[in-house]
């Protein structure tokens, strides 16, 4: 009989080793998927993983990681800070979407004005949507004790409406000759987030690398760290410990959301270059599986972030190049997770045969 | 604008059609909560239902047999849910989000080439003499199968948790799972169906959607009612008469606010129809102040350590 003993501490080498396996499975279970849908497995996997970094045209694809790579990971950082205390933001795509609207709407508000302190004034109005959208559910848990997960999660449609209504409404393009979206903002000098197109270099990719830093400063060297981390493992120290339950949940939606606003506005400001009906493209949820996968270290989340990247990227080129239906990709992600959670099994836990004994 | 348009009789018997897919999804995830595990997967469950239901009822043309394939759908993707959760001791919330996650992918993998076709029609009751009482006929006793069904399974769980035994195990394994393992009930065991219930009622939920309500097969198209089911379960205090009560009133919410649109009342559309998110949010504020009644052992881990 397989009997599981709760390790004393959870396996150093396990819980390094989990991803590997993880994504190692997917790709075999990945491959069977394909085979099911009537392409070639092996094929499909290296057009996924291996053909935008090595193939042929991996000179227009690469950068084309830094574009995808740096939302996923904005967004993954700051979800993991939640995760890690207990504190659930599923809601990130909403705050993605609502950073992108304040910010692109500051923008649009000075068009055609061009002056060096718009795209300033844009982040900042960016940040500050996303946050305050995440406070809504932060505030109502700290003063009702409402479920962070389902309301962030409702105000996912509620941004999602509001995105509707602004892109026919309020920030259309008064010259886009009735058709919905606001007006390009690549086509507007000071309100652009890109440094360098070509090498898929926009101020969201310097944003991701500097959120990586300050969370792992933040985990390792703070005080404000270990609160979470103590919240995450052992709520009731935590609380003998002097940790205000109500403002580490503030401060982890907010923050979290602050990143994913941020994520909206550097992709609408670049990327995306408009607001418009479909501007999200499921980021928010994708970051959920970057934070898990990157085991909730900021390290890992780069790494996670830019491996999940690759799937999206490798996922377009098989869709073009081997008509692997788009949703695959999605599946393909969601089993990702699934391996992810199962294996976790093996960090915490040891698995021992036993022979069953008589009571 | 012209609210004289909108007929009383019609949007009662339009709200049963309406909250039946929350009512569904919602007492099976009543049943998993009160065994105390929190499954956030009901949406992917739902979505799921949906799809392998449209599917076989369009391949056999019976919606019957569609709505039986939804049940097995959703119960499907419940199981993985078991296995993260039940053997791989995974935590739950993570593992209801991956489950969303998967199901919603999986089912517009499955669903590419059912975009644009018409599922057959599933056909509404005539019973004697109730459906012909004036008024109260067409909009009480003149519904297809799954919505009465829908509500003897809301009296089944009442009544299996309120007189019998299964109830009161199960109810003991959500309140205090250590005590009821102590006590030599199998707690792994009655979790596992707890769950696969939930799953199969949240297929069905979905299945409801897209073979009577809209009916036809779009990507997404749950859009979030499972995630209100998930809601309606705290609005309802874990209590099955209340979750119908709450189905309805959110049935009643959607329809309102879909007749209004029609209307053109002078709202423009976009808020009108985050109406439905917006009251969620607000009922949980009002309601989760008492948070007394939830089972204790809710979305907490179980391993025998013995």
């Amino acid at each position: 009989m397989i009997v599981l003993e709760k390790r004393p501490q959870a396996s150093q080498l396990w819980s390094l080793a989990t991803p590997v396996v993880a994504v190692l499975a997917t790709m075999v279970f990945g491959g069977l998927l394909f085979a099911l849908l009537g392409t070639q497995p092996v094929e499909a996997i290296r057009t996924i993983f291996w053909d935008p970094l090595f193939g042929e045209f991996a000179f227009y694809y690469r950068p084309q990681l830094l574009v995808k790579g740096a939302p996923l990971v904005l967004i993954a950082i700051g979800l993991s800070l939640g995760f890690k205390a207990g504190i659930w933001n599923i809601g990130a795509e909403g705050q993605y979407i609502i950073g992108a609207l304040t910010g692109a709407g500051v923008g649009l508000a000075f068009y055609p004005l061009e002056a060096w302190y718009i795209f300033p004034l844009m982040v900042i109005a960016g940040a500050l949507g996303g946050w305050a959208w995440a406070m809504i559910p932060g505030v109502l848990k700290v003063r009702f004790g409402t479920n962070e997960i389902l309301v962030s999660l409702m105000l996912v449609y509620v941004a999602e409406q509001l995105l509707a209504s602004m892109s026919l409404g309020l920030l259309k393009n008064p010259q886009g000759f009735g058709f919905p979206g606001s007006r390009n903002l690549n086509e507007y000098e000071s309100a652009n987030s890109w440094i360098n197109q070509n090498a898929g270099l926009h101020w969201g990719v310097v944003a991701a690398t500097i959120a990586v830093i300050f969370a792992y400063v933040l985990l390792n060297r703070h005080m404000l760290g270990f609160h979470i981390r103590l919240t995450g493992d052992a709520p009731r120290a935590a609380r003998f410990a002097g940790v205000s339950p109500g403002r580490l949940v503030l401060f982890c939606l907010g923050t979290s959301g602050m990143l994913a606003g941020l994520a909206g506005l550097f992709e609408v400001a670049g990327p995306a270059g408009q607001v418009s009906i479909d501007f999200n493209t499921g980021y928010g949820f994708t970051a959920i599986i970057v934070a898990f996968l990157g085991r909730l270290h900021p390290i890992g989340i780069l790494l996670a972030g830019l491996l999940m990247a690759l799937t999206y990227i490798g996922g377009e080129i098989a869709q073009s190049q081997m008509g692997l239906p788009a949703a695959a990709i999605q599946v393909f992600q969601g089993m990702l997770l699934f391996f992810l959670l199962a294996l976790d099994l093996l960090t915490n836990y040891r698995i021992r045969l036993k022979s069953r004994e008589v009571a | 604008m012209d609210l004289s348009q909108i007929n009383p009789i019609l949007l009662v018997a339009s709200l049963m059609v309406a909250a039946t897919p929350i009512l569904l999804a919602a007492i099976g995830e009543l049943v998993v909560e009160r065994a105390g595990v929190l499954n956030l997967g009901v949406e992917g469950m739902m979505i799921t239902g949906a799809i392998c239901g449209f599917a076989v009822a369009v391949e056999t043309g019976s919606p019957w047999l569609g709505f039986l394939a939804a049940a097995i759908g959703g119960a499907a993707l419940s199981f993985l849910f078991v296995i993260l959760t039940q053997f791989a001791l995974a935590n739950q919330v993570a593992s209801g989000l991956a489950l969303t996650l998967f199901g919603l992918g999986l089912s517009s993998l499955l669903g590419q080439s059912y975009v644009g076709i018409k599922p057959p029609p599933t056909p509404d009751l005539h019973i004697p003499l109730l459906s012909d009482i004036p008024i109260l006929g067409p909009v009480v006793f003149s519904h297809d199968l799954i919505l009465y069904l829908g509500i003897a399974i809301v009296a089944g769980v009442w009544a299996l948790l309120k007189f019998t035994r299964a109830g009161l195990i199960m109810r003991a394994v959500g309140e205090n799972h250590d005590a009821a393992h102590a006590l030599g009930y199998k707690v792994v065991r009655i979790r596992v169906m707890a769950i696969l219930f939930g799953g199969a009622c949240a297929g069905l939920g979905g299945a409801y959607i897209s073979l009577v309500r809209v009916p036809q097969w779009t990507e997404g198209m749950t859009a979030g009612v499972g995630w209100i089911a998930l809601a309606l379960v705290v609005f309802a205090s874990w209590k099955p008469w209340r979750v119908l009560l709450g189905a309805y009133l959110f049935g009643g919410i959607t329809v309102l606010q879909l007749n209004l649109q029609a209307a053109g009342v002078a709202i423009p559309v976009e808020y009108l129809a985050m109406s439905p998110y917006v009251i969620t949010i607000v009922v949980l504020v009002i309601l989760s102040a008492d948070k007394s009644r939830a089972p204790g052992s809710l979305g907490r881990i179980f391993h025998a350590t013995s």
